[in-house]
């Protein structure tokens, strides 16, 4: 979420401390819609608690950790791309994950920051792309590509520079949407058009991936794929769940690097 | 209390504010109500370590006898009669005194190091924000949390802060409570005696006693409690009946006026409600207790799930689910109820005989009287963990 190119030209200093108080008003603002369980992100906010549940169990997996304990991803240095309204890295942060979030759209990064003020979190949002994060050199325990890749000009490159910032031994997830005629109907004809729970023009259809083509642009990053879960949505009970055997539509994506 | 030991046992933050302190409310004057514990509170109890402290001092409920009449002695033939042998082994459910769950809870919660008890203090004012409620105290502390949580009664002083309005009648009904030491054993047998002016329980007890609940016209409760205890004895056996050999009193009577309570939601910003600040119902059912204990069953799982996933536990995804669950399971068990109390409480013949072959007919038909068993004992509909006997 939160990929829109729109990009405010009156602010180019990439860490965005040059906002006036007004600004800051209109933040919250946007902040308050962007975490409104039944405004525009509504259908982010029902599938969630589906993704966390993922993210924390293998990410438990992987480093040997409880899922149920108090802060099961304590020290665990991750990083969202593509971290929008902050609807992701909360969850971490209180999960107990030193978790960073990066987002091209200066707004986005505004909007998560007044949020997470305001519920007393402290995140490190950062205006910036994954690119400059490696032309820096950190490094990750986890990297979250989540609802990302559909929005990127170059996958190549993005999936590359993403599984570069992942360390020896960490891990990677992807979520996004497959390319299937099933995915057109529910995502662009009801999600966009008939349900209206997501602005007209969010999702490019063509430019939704199979797993198989996402597995082939990982292929060359070294990243390992572990487990591939279909999120299916049950219209009756309102509620997402996973499902390994339909991918059709949403699907999540998780890879460990060798170390 | 229940809620926060469960939560702080799931290893969550908790402060309980209590506006009265807990050595008084665990003295037998400050409250002499024993509650019917469904099985599935039974599980609820046991599922937060509850239940080892206070299993000592539950009567368990073998067998319910429900009255049409006036008199034990005069049963009309017409009667309903719960076994628990048509379940199985396990109790319908069980009497405890009030007094000690609390004895109980208090000591639970002395185990528990992420509670935090702060008593004898009231809440002045609940500030509630976007991000964060917070507690004004009486002794100027200031407490600040995700979610403040009203169970502070059917007067509900902070439901009432917070603009949530209630739908509210009272019935035309007094209870008395008192509790009763007899000669005989009551086997584990609770006995319901529907009388025009309103039910007559007795509940059994450990020791030989039982627990009265008589509800009667106030005015008629009023001039029962201005009697010395040998007249109120007098008046009470003859309800009482002599089944049970004699009967003396063992502590102090109490009254409460009887009242239908609803609250037209349970959520607010950063504030839910649970137990009787939400519903508060007829005794005649023994259910008002159990409904609280699954508010608390299904908002704890509701939490504790929400803080694994490290979601806001005050934020409206988390509250809506809770709500969803309970508003209707409540709704309809203090429908159900207060249309029992005025099928049952009046005289009138037609009336009486329908009730009376309804009463029968259900005692004949075995699939339909295990429902309404299973129904009383809790284990029914979709059940928090808690209920069910698992986990949180």
């Amino acid at each position: 979420m939160g990929k829109s190119s729109a990009m405010d030209k009156e602010h180019l200093n990439p860490l965005g401390h040059t906002v006036d108080d007004a600004e800051i008003a209109k933040f919250a603002a946007m902040a308050e819609e962007w975490w409104d369980p039944d405004g525009k992100f509504k259908p982010l906010h029902k599938f969630n608690p589906v993704r966390i549940g993922y993210i924390r169990d293998h990410l438990c997996a992987r480093f040997g950790r409880d899922p149920h304990a108090a802060n099961p991803l304590k020290d665990l240095r991750i990083l969202d791309i593509g971290s929008g309204g902050g609807l992701l890295c909360e969850p971490m942060k209180r999960l107990g994950a030193d978790i960073i979030g990066v987002d091209a759209t200066e707004k986005s990064v505004h909007v998560a920051r007044a949020h997470a003020e305001s519920v007393g979190l402290d995140i490190d949002y950062r205006f910036a792309t994954a690119e400059q994060l490696l032309a820096d050199g950190e490094q990750f325990d986890a990297v979250l590509n989540m609802e990302v890749v559909e929005h990127v000009a170059d996958v190549q490159s993005f999936v590359s520079v993403s599984a570069d910032l992942v360390r020896p031994g960490g891990a990677m997830f992807m979520a996004t949407l497959n390319r299937t005629a099933r995915s057109y109907m529910f995502a662009i004809v009801g999600a966009e058009y008939v349900m209206r729970w997501l602005p007209k023009g969010t999702h490019d259809w063509k430019k939704f991936l199979k797993p198989s083509e996402l597995a082939a642009h990982l292929r060359p990053t070294g990243m390992e794929i572990r487990d591939l879960q279909g999120v299916v949505f049950n219209p009756l009970k309102d509620t997402w769940s996973l499902n390994p055997n339909d991918l059709a539509v949403n699907y999540l994506l998780y890879a460990e690097k060798e170390g | 209390m229940t809620l926060g030991c469960a939560l702080a046992k799931a290893g969550l933050d908790v402060v309980v504010i209590d506006r009265d302190a807990p050595a008084e409310q665990q003295e037998g004057a400050y409250d002499g109500r024993a509650s019917a514990i469904s099985y599935g509170s039974a599980q609820v109890f046991k599922g937060i370590g509850l239940w080892d402290l206070i299993e000592a001092d539950v009567s368990p409920i073998r067998d319910v006898r429900v009255v049409d009449g006036n008199q034990i002695e005069g049963i009309s033939p017409l009667f309903l009669h719960y076994d628990h042998r048509d379940l199985g082994d396990e109790p319908l459910g069980y009497i405890i005194e009030n007094r000690v769950t609390r004895v109980g809870l208090f000591k639970l919660a002395q185990t528990l190091e992420n509670l935090i008890l702060i008593s004898p203090v009231a809440v002045e004012s609940l500030d509630r924000q976007r991000g964060y409620a917070e507690a004004h105290l009486s002794d100027g502390r200031v407490i600040r949390a995700d979610l403040a949580v009203a169970a502070d009664g059917k007067f509900s002083p902070i439901r009432e802060a917070a603009g949530i309005s209630q739908t509210t009648w009272k019935y035309d009904q007094t209870a008395i409570v008192c509790t009763v030491e007899h000669e005989r054993d009551h086997e584990g047998v609770a006995v319901e005696l529907f009388q025009p002016t309103g039910p007559f329980a007795m509940l059994p007890m450990t020791d030989n006693r039982s627990n009265i609940v008589w509800s009667e016209d106030p005015r008629v409760v009023k001039q029962l409690m201005a009697l010395d205890d040998v007249a109120f004895l007098a008046e009470l056996s003859e309800k009482f009946g002599d089944w049970l050999g004699k009967i003396r009193l063992t502590g102090p009577r109490f009254s409460y006026p009887l009242s239908f309570s609803l609250a037209s939601t349970y959520l607010s910003e950063r504030l839910v409600l649970a137990g009787d600040s939400g519903h508060g119902i007829h005794p005649i059912a023994g259910q008002g207790f159990n409904m609280g204990i699954r508010d608390v069953a299904a908002l704890a799982e509701v939490l504790v799930d929400a803080k694994r996933l490290g979601l806001d536990l005050g934020g409206p995804m988390v509250l809506e689910k809770y709500e969803q669950w309970r508003r209707f399971d409540n709704v309809m068990l203090a429908t159900v109820c207060d249309g029992l109390l005025r099928l049952f409480s009046n005289d009138n013949q037609p009336l009486r005989l329908a009730r009376d072959m309804g009463l029968a007919a259900v005692n004949k038909l075995p699939p339909l009287k295990k429902l309404f068993m299973r129904h009383a004992m809790g284990v029914v509909g979709d059940l928090p963990r808690l209920v069910r006997g698992e986990a949180l």
